[in-house]
């Protein structure tokens, strides 16, 4: 191999399966999604992958890029090759793969709903808009989570979904805190109810991979957090069983 | 884990971290000088403070271990439900009887 190749380790199959190694050319700027693409359209017509907007903001094309799940779009080569200019590329793990690095997002999103990670709007419509001045901590809580597009990095990082197949997972619960700090939603005594059972938030171990391996550099822990101290004065004064 | 075990565990939590410091403590300051089993006895025995003491710190033992128990289970092994719960309520009764029994003994000694 020379400086001006890259050796790359693609992971081929479902659930089992093998890696199959290509060669191609380095090029300058290359992001791991270019390689990826490359693969498909040059060597092997038959990988599957998923993308869409290869700008990160829809979050589609994330994979393990050497153990570290990552969008392979804002990945550059140069950032996630190692020093002897190879990647191993995988599908994230903690999901059910469908094909090579293609992976079934359905158990993710089945979390969110579980979580009462969507907004309730109350029975009778409110007489009046509600004003939500954006200083409020509530709010400050609120918008510090809120910009998860559901890429599905923080469930591929965390260790405790890897243990407890049927644990919420960082982004369904950070969903849901977004959604405890909303004082339009009247949803709270179920929400809360639901992310409090045996696979809720107390599960989290605080190992804090969701919140280091985040590309929106959102920080699932501390909304789990949030969602531990709610939940803990609520049961001191018995609300929560 | 559900709010309520939740809850228990860090109460207790908080209660063992206070217990744990003053029990290691006095071990540090009680055997300076050296100890004897005779000597140990002398001074838990009628000593209400000390049976108070670790009554506390045996109930908190007794909430404490079973619930850490039950999570380390139900995250490495596949065992769930009222087989579990009931496996662990009868651990945890059994430390609080064996606690207490100890405390007991040695205050009544």
């Amino acid at each position: 191999m020379t400086s001006e190749s890259l050796n790359v380790e693609v992971w081929r199959g479902g659930a089992t399966g093998t890696f199959q190694t290509f060669t191609l050319p380095r090029r300058q700027n290359q992001t791991v999604l270019d390689v990826v693409t490359e693969i498909q359209r040059e060597q092997d017509a038959t990988l599957s992958y998923r993308f869409a907007c290869r700008v990160g903001m829809c979050g589609s094309c994330a994979m393990v890029v050497n153990g570290r799940p990552r969008w392979t779009c804002r990945t550059r080569v140069s950032e996630a090759a190692s020093a002897e200019g190879a990647l191993r590329l995988e599908p994230l793990r903690n999901f059910t793969v469908v094909k090579d690095l293609a992976v079934d997002m359905a158990q993710f999103f089945d979390k969110w709903r579980d979580a009462h990670g969507y907004f309730q709007p109350a029975a009778q419509r409110p007489a009046d808009f509600a004003v939500v001045p954006p200083a409020t901590p509530a709010r400050q809580a609120a918008d510090a989570g809120i910009e998860c597009i559901g890429c599905g990095v923080c469930y591929s990082a965390c260790d405790v979904v890897a243990w407890d197949k049927e644990y919420l997972g960082p982004a369904a619960l950070n969903r849901a805190w977004t959604l405890v700090n909303d004082v339009r939603d009247a949803g709270q005594a179920a929400r809360l109810g639901a992310v409090a059972g045996d696979d809720g938030c107390q599960c989290c171990h605080t190992h804090m991979s969701c919140t280091s391996f985040c590309p929106k550099a959102i920080a699932p822990t501390y909304s789990i957090a949030g969602l531990k101290r709610t939940l803990f004065w609520q049961a001191l004064k018995g609300g929560t069983r | 884990m559900t709010a309520a075990l939740f809850l228990a565990q860090r109460i207790s939590a908080m209660v063992l971290a206070l217990a744990v410091a003053v029990h290691l403590g006095t071990i540090l300051y009680a055997v300076r000088g050296g100890l004897t089993a005779g000597d140990i006895l002398a001074r838990t025995h009628g000593n209400l403070g000390f049976a108070l003491f670790y009554s506390v710190f045996v109930v908190g033992v007794a909430v404490h271990a079973p619930i850490g128990l039950r999570n380390v289970i139900r995250e490495w092994t596949p065992w769930r439900g009222p087989a579990l719960d009931g496996a662990l309520a009868v651990f945890a009764v059994a430390l609080l009887a064996l606690g207490m029994r100890a405390v007991i003994a040695v205050y009544i000694a």
